[in-house]
């Protein structure tokens, strides 16, 4: 276990050394970022002066050192546009992206763990083929056009839910959430259903498949034998087995659909990190770029851990490299 | 010949290369099929500004699927966008192959440290989702069309790397390659000319899947506005620039380059899928 831990956090420290030198190299050796702060037609002194106080007059090696320094102290620059710490800045944004992740994920399993049982469990009615249809569908179709029907159906036809925005938030041990007021709900629910389509199918597929072929297993045979009645069977032993591969995939697409929520930001206008980046991006603010790249690849390694650890703690089959 | 039959005997299979056809000659012959230029202003007619699908322009053109704000075809800039599309999605895909097989050849040849270097890397690059790294590739390179071809690249020579290196480790141990050894060829012309050609298979099937992969990338990259220019309008770039009028009930300027980019994307798909189970019979049906 401890050496498994001192493996995975050098070899984080590697990771993060490499992205860093790769991100820096990349954002500040191209492109200028310096009329985008300064007005074109400002006078020549007023530009000499704005390129000396961000350092982007330094050396590359400079530049790279001074901002490895700054930012093992935390400190990863000022954003240009929004006059912030940009460490500050992207945490700031970071509890409503969770917020929209953690209700996708949370829908996802509500709706596709019964609907994976039910499709495993009678895998030749209509509704069983329907379901799996639909998870086909599910892993190929793009987040937007989710977006786009959803938006089309419940807010321009129905009427009844909004386009974007994040409604009415409160309080809630510091953290501003939209999960506590039912404005804030209604905000949240096409987002969140747009998020939760992928892992949704993929809770599905995986949830039959699994009670298929565990299904064939002698231990589910000598229950049958026991005269024990199918729905205990069903929910008592085999869904235990079949959730810990499901569990860990499950860490997996937890940082994927960080990664997905961009898109879903940007479509419903909701203030997350992913907006934040995709606004940064275009305007060149370099700070909180390169803020956001480590701070997504760090949680990266933080999430693939986890995982490692959980699924050697759920199935004693697994073991760590370095045990 | 007679496997590429088996594909097509399948239903669904015929049908997505059908599409995939359809729309491989629309984007080639977009110039001649198209009702008019949507990007020569000279043709277009403010007059015609946003009419809905099936509609009549003041000079009796067809608006098969309506027009936008300019009074431009949707037809015509969906053929144009989807010309666009594959061939970003096509160069992209040459590249990545080219580097990755390269890559994952030599490391497998070469083999030792450099090897286990590489796959190190390949690792790594694969536990982040791929529109994660192409989207840290634009935030850090800039947006533009070489640059989405960069980005592209730079998530999917992974793929190719690590098939390519997989299918030769196999081959390398085989005896065509001991003869060729034998006779002091040059080891890149072993693995160029004798090992390469047998890892095609496995790389051929990756390569059908990874170019839906990259034409869904430059879509989304594009959609968020990060992607290719406004001059260069690709399927992705329209469905973005429609959305604020879906919100004002002009669903024809997203819905339907949503549909053609979405009908591609699948079909490929559902080809590449069904290519993997003919040749190779391990994966079950």
């Amino acid at each position: 276990m401890g050496v498994f831990l001192l493996r995975r956090l050098f070899q984080a420290v590697v990771t993060l050394t490499i992205v860093s030198l790769l991100v820096f190299i990349g954002v500040f050796a191209i492109g200028n970022p310096i009329y985008v702060l300064v007005d074109p037609s400002a006078p020549p002194h007023v530009v000499e002066q704005t390129v000396k106080n961000l350092g982007l007059d330094l050396p590359l090696y400079q530049q790279y050192t001074r901002f490895i320094q700054a930012a093992l102290h935390g400190d990863f620059g000022t954003s240009y546009v929004h006059a912030q710490p940009s460490l500050r800045l992207i945490a700031g944004r970071f509890p409503a992206t969770l917020e929209l992740v953690v209700a996708g994920l949370a829908l996802a399993m509500a709706v596709g763990f019964p609907l994976g049982l039910i499709a495993g469990h009678w895998p030749k009615r209509r509704f069983s083929r329907a379901i799996s249809t639909i998870s086909i569908i599910g892993i190929s179709v793009p987040t937007f056009w989710i977006a786009l029907m959803l938006i089309i159906g419940f807010s321009l036809e129905l009427g009844v839910l909004p386009t974007g925005g994040r409604g009415a938030t409160r309080s809630f041990l510091g953290v501003e959430t939209s999960l506590l007021t039912l404005d804030g709900l209604a905000h949240v629910l096409l987002p969140a259903m747009t998020l939760s389509f992928f892992p949704m199918s993929l809770i599905i597929r995986l949830t039959r498949a699994g009670i298929r072929e565990h299904g064939k297993m002698d231990y589910v045979r000598f229950a049958h034998a026991m005269g024990l009645s199918p729905m205990r069977i069903l929910l008592q032993y085999m869904l235990r087995n079949i959730l810990i591969p499901i569990v860990t995939i499950l860490g997996i697409v937890f940082g994927t659909l960080v990664a997905f929520a961009v898109v879903t930001e940007s479509i419903f206008s909701w203030p997350g990190m992913g907006k934040l980046i995709i606004d940064s991006i275009k305007v060149s603010d370099r700070p909180v770029i390169v803020a956001y790249i480590l701070f997504v690849v760090t949680m990266f390694l933080v999430i693939n851990l986890v995982v490692d650890l959980l699924s050697a703690a759920l199935d004693p089959r697994i073991r760590l490299a370095g045990d | 010949m007679e496997r590429l039959r088996t594909v097509l005997a399948d239903r669904g299979a015929l049908l997505a290369s059908s599409a995939v056809l359809v729309m491989l000659f629309a984007a080639v012959l977009a110039p001649i099929i198209a009702p008019q230029n949507p990007y020569d202003l000279a043709q277009l007619n403010l007059l015609d500004a946003g009419v809905p699908p099936i509609s009549r322009s003041m000079d009796g053109q067809l608006f098969l699927l309506g027009s936008d704000e300019q009074g431009r075809d949707i037809f015509s800039a969906i053929l144009y966008g989807l010309r666009i599309s594959l061939s970003v999605a096509a160069v992209a895909t040459l590249f990545a192959a080219s580097l990755g097989v390269s890559i994952g050849l030599l490391s497998a040849y070469v083999g030792g440290y450099a090897d286990a270097a590489l796959m190190r890397l390949v690792d790594m690059q694969l536990s982040f989702p791929a529109v994660l790294i192409a989207l840290m590739l634009v935030a850090a390179l800039g947006s533009g069309i070489d640059k989405v071809v960069l980005a592209i690249v730079g998530v999917q020579w992974a793929y190719y790397a690590r098939t390519a290196r997989s299918a030769a480790l196999v081959e390398r141990e085989r005896e065509y390659v001991e003869a060729a050894r034998c006779l002091a060829y040059n080891p890149l012309r072993i693995m160029f000319v004798h090992i390469l050609p047998n890892c095609l298979a496995p790389l051929t099937i990756l390569a059908s899947v990874e170019v839906a992969a990259a034409i869904m990338i430059e879509a989304t990259l594009s959609f968020l506005g990060v992607g290719l220019p406004l001059t260069q309008p690709s399927l992705g770039l329209l469905i973005a620039n429609g959305y604020p009028f879906m919100l004002a009930g002009k669903y024809w300027l997203t819905v339907f380059p949503g549909f053609v980019l979405i009908v591609l994307v699948v079909s490929i798909n559902v080809l590449g899928e069904r290519m993997r189970e003919v040749f190779d019979p391990r994966v079950d049906a």
